[in-house]
């Protein structure tokens, strides 16, 4: 029981992919402009993390070791190609914004690590809740990346107008800056920060 | 000063360590320093000090930096009340139309008095504004991470309205230098331990955040509705007849034109130049290089000429006067902090600098001003441009004894 808390929690905080592995940082940059597309990213790569790391642990004794990141790779395309069709046949306004980025999901260093690491080594069920986790320890950051981005750069929240923007005659004057990637850097490295401030032991020693 | 030194000492016990207010020293600290020597000597043998300390060599650039606030002042009144004239304006509205009407001084154009007054009607409330948001953010730090308060800020915070236009929305100020401190310089470690000129890092954040405030057509003239660019934005669109037509060469030096409000006048910059190489605080090699890199780049590019960009048009000696090359020059390019340190690196660093410049204001279209980022893109460059040349000096040095 302890190791499957482990597996599911560890990734949130005290390993987040993002935050201590800064893994992943081209699309928490790239697609958090808006909620929405944050929240359809973020399912994505729990999709594809969830299932990867499940059919890698199930196969994990047969694959040969020399041509293992081929086998991994392969896995990992076909079930971003399932998602990207997915979402071009019932999502295609979302497909649309998102472009290259779903695809991109493939060359994500966090699924890609997370078979690596772990679902080449452990049973299928520990896999799971690990490819879980890491999700989730994912789409925390890009979550809390999206919404700050969405609401003070444009005023609003999955659409919805929440400070009226000064260019439509209400109070808010939108903040471009938080419109253009750079802006995401500054979110994680505050998020970084006020993590590594709760977490002392993520600090690096200095060298 | 025999009664404040007085009360410094008595109070003094209260904030050192056990006191009652030991959270606030390095408030008392800054206080005292500001106004005394420090008294402290060296404890451990062989320590060389220099008697410029870092808190004399900040006040020597606030010095140096006083041409250039009169010049602010003065020349935001000029451009308002020239405009005013040519609008048919009588008065301002607002508080300050009532503070001009208090103290009588009227709208001339040709007054300097009344420029004055009207300029620094506009400088001193972002001034303020500035040092007061500045200050309480680095207390915070200093009083979190229990080191002392820092004059880095004093030049910071003087440096940052200058570089702003007259018109800018006061909470913008706030969150721009909150921006600048906070992110620009405390994170890394404080003065000292900043890769990127603090001021610049708050200018830019606005430049993105909010454009609209600080670029274009409508901001750079303190009157309502008056429309009208900066030299440089003119040439962009209009090529060098729609400047020369309107302003010499000398006036552009003089600095009687529209801009940022601490930027339009090379000649107070060429005077705080003066100053800060006789205090010894600025390196004059990154000014040299960086005024030949800006003119060797923009001598070629005007030799090539271009039928479609009129910035090709630009004279190079216009390049120097222009814009806020001269105020980056001077100021920022050789903030002692987050320039190349090595003699040959700041060689370098000053002809990458300007030639950025000149690479952004004529062939980049989107931008017709470069000096605030061609001076950012100096600063991450400059411990990198360090590395290799002492790098280079080892192997030098190696193969000699080899």
């Amino acid at each position: 029981m302890g190791r499957a808390r482990e597996a599911l929690c560890d990734p949130i905080f005290k390993n987040n992919p993002i935050a201590v592995g800064v893994l992943g940082i081209c699309s928490a940059l790239a697609v958090t402009t808006k909620l929405e597309t944050t929240v359809t990213m973020c399912l994505a790569v729990l999709f594809v993390i969830t299932f990867s790391n499940l059919s890698v642990s199930l196969i994990r004794n047969h694959i040969p070791s020399s041509i293992r990141m081929i086998v991994q790779m392969t896995i990992i395309a076909s079930l971003v190609i399932l998602v990207d069709q997915f979402l071009k046949a019932y999502a295609y306004e979302i497909s649309k914004q998102l472009s290259v980025f779903v695809g991109l999901i493939i060359t994500n260093c966090i699924i890609m690590g997370r078979a690596e690491a772990f679902a080449m080594k452990n049973g299928v069920a520990l896999s799971v809740l690990d490819g879980i986790g890491n999700a989730i320890g994912y789409s925390l950051v890009l979550l809390a990346v999206g919404i700050v981005r969405e609401l003070f750069g444009s005023g609003r929240l999955l659409g919805y107008e929440l400070l009226p923007l000064t260019t439509n005659g209400g109070w808010y004057p939108a903040n471009g800056l938080l419109l253009l990637s750079p802006s995401a850097f500054f979110l994680i490295g505050l998020f970084i920060w006020a993590l590594r401030t709760w977490k002392p032991e993520q600090v690096e020693r200095d060298h | 000063m025999r009664p404040l030194r007085y009360l410094l000492d008595r109070v003094g016990p209260h904030f050192e360590k056990g006191g009652r207010l030991e959270k606030l020293y390095p408030v008392y600290e800054v206080i005292d320093t500001f106004f005394y020597t420090p008294g402290d000597v060296t404890p451990d043998p062989c320590h060389v000090r220099d008697a410029i300390d870092f808190k004399r060599m900040m006040s020597a650039v606030l010095v140096a930096l006083v041409p250039c606030v009169v010049m602010a002042m003065y020349n935001t009144g000029l451009q308002a009340n020239t405009a005013m004239v040519s609008m048919g304006i009588a008065e301002v509205p607002g508080w300050r139309g009532a503070v001009l009407g208090w103290t009588g001084v009227g709208y001339d154009p040709g007054s300097v008095l009344a420029d004055l007054i009207h300029g620094a009607l506009y400088f001193i409330p972002i001034y303020v504004v500035c040092m007061v948001v500045g200050i309480l953010w680095e207390m915070l730090f200093a009083s979190v991470r229990g080191h002392t308060i820092n004059e880095g800020f004093f030049v910071t915070g003087l440096l940052f309205p200058l570089t702003l236009p007259a018109t800018i929305p006061l909470w913008q100020v706030a969150v721009g230098i909150s921006f600048g401190v906070v992110l620009g310089k405390e994170v890394f470690g404080g003065t000292g331990r900043n890769f990127l000129n603090p001021a610049l890092t708050a200018r830019a954040f606005l430049f993105f955040a909010y454009p609209a405030q600080i670029s274009g057509n409508a901001v750079w003239t303190a009157v309502d509705g008056f429309s009208g660019a900066t030299p440089l934005g003119a040439v962009a669109t209009g090529g060098m007849k729609a400047v020369t037509g309107q302003l010499s060469w000398f006036e552009a030096f003089l600095g009687t034109m529209q801009g940022s409000m601490g930027e339009t006048s090379a000649l107070a910059c060429l005077l705080g130049a003066v100053m800060l190489l006789v205090f010894g605080v600025a390196s004059w090699r990154i000014m040299v290089s960086m005024v030949l890199g800006a003119l060797a780049l923009a001598g070629l590019l005007y030799g090539l000429g271009s039928l479609t960009n009129p910035m090709f048009e630009m004279p190079p000696h216009w390049h120097l006067v222009l814009g806020g090359f001269a105020f980056g020059l001077v100021f920022m390019a050789t903030d002692p902090v987050t320039a190349a340190m090595t003699d040959l690196g700041q060689w370098i660093y000053g002809l990458l600098i300007g030639m950025i410049v000149i690479l952004v204001r004529v062939v980049n279209p989107a931008f017709p001003e470069g000096t605030m980022l061609a001076i950012l893109f100096g600063n991450t460059f400059a411990p990198l441009i360090d590395y290799y040349v002492v790098a280079a000096n080892i192997r030098r040095r190696a193969l000699r004894h080899a």
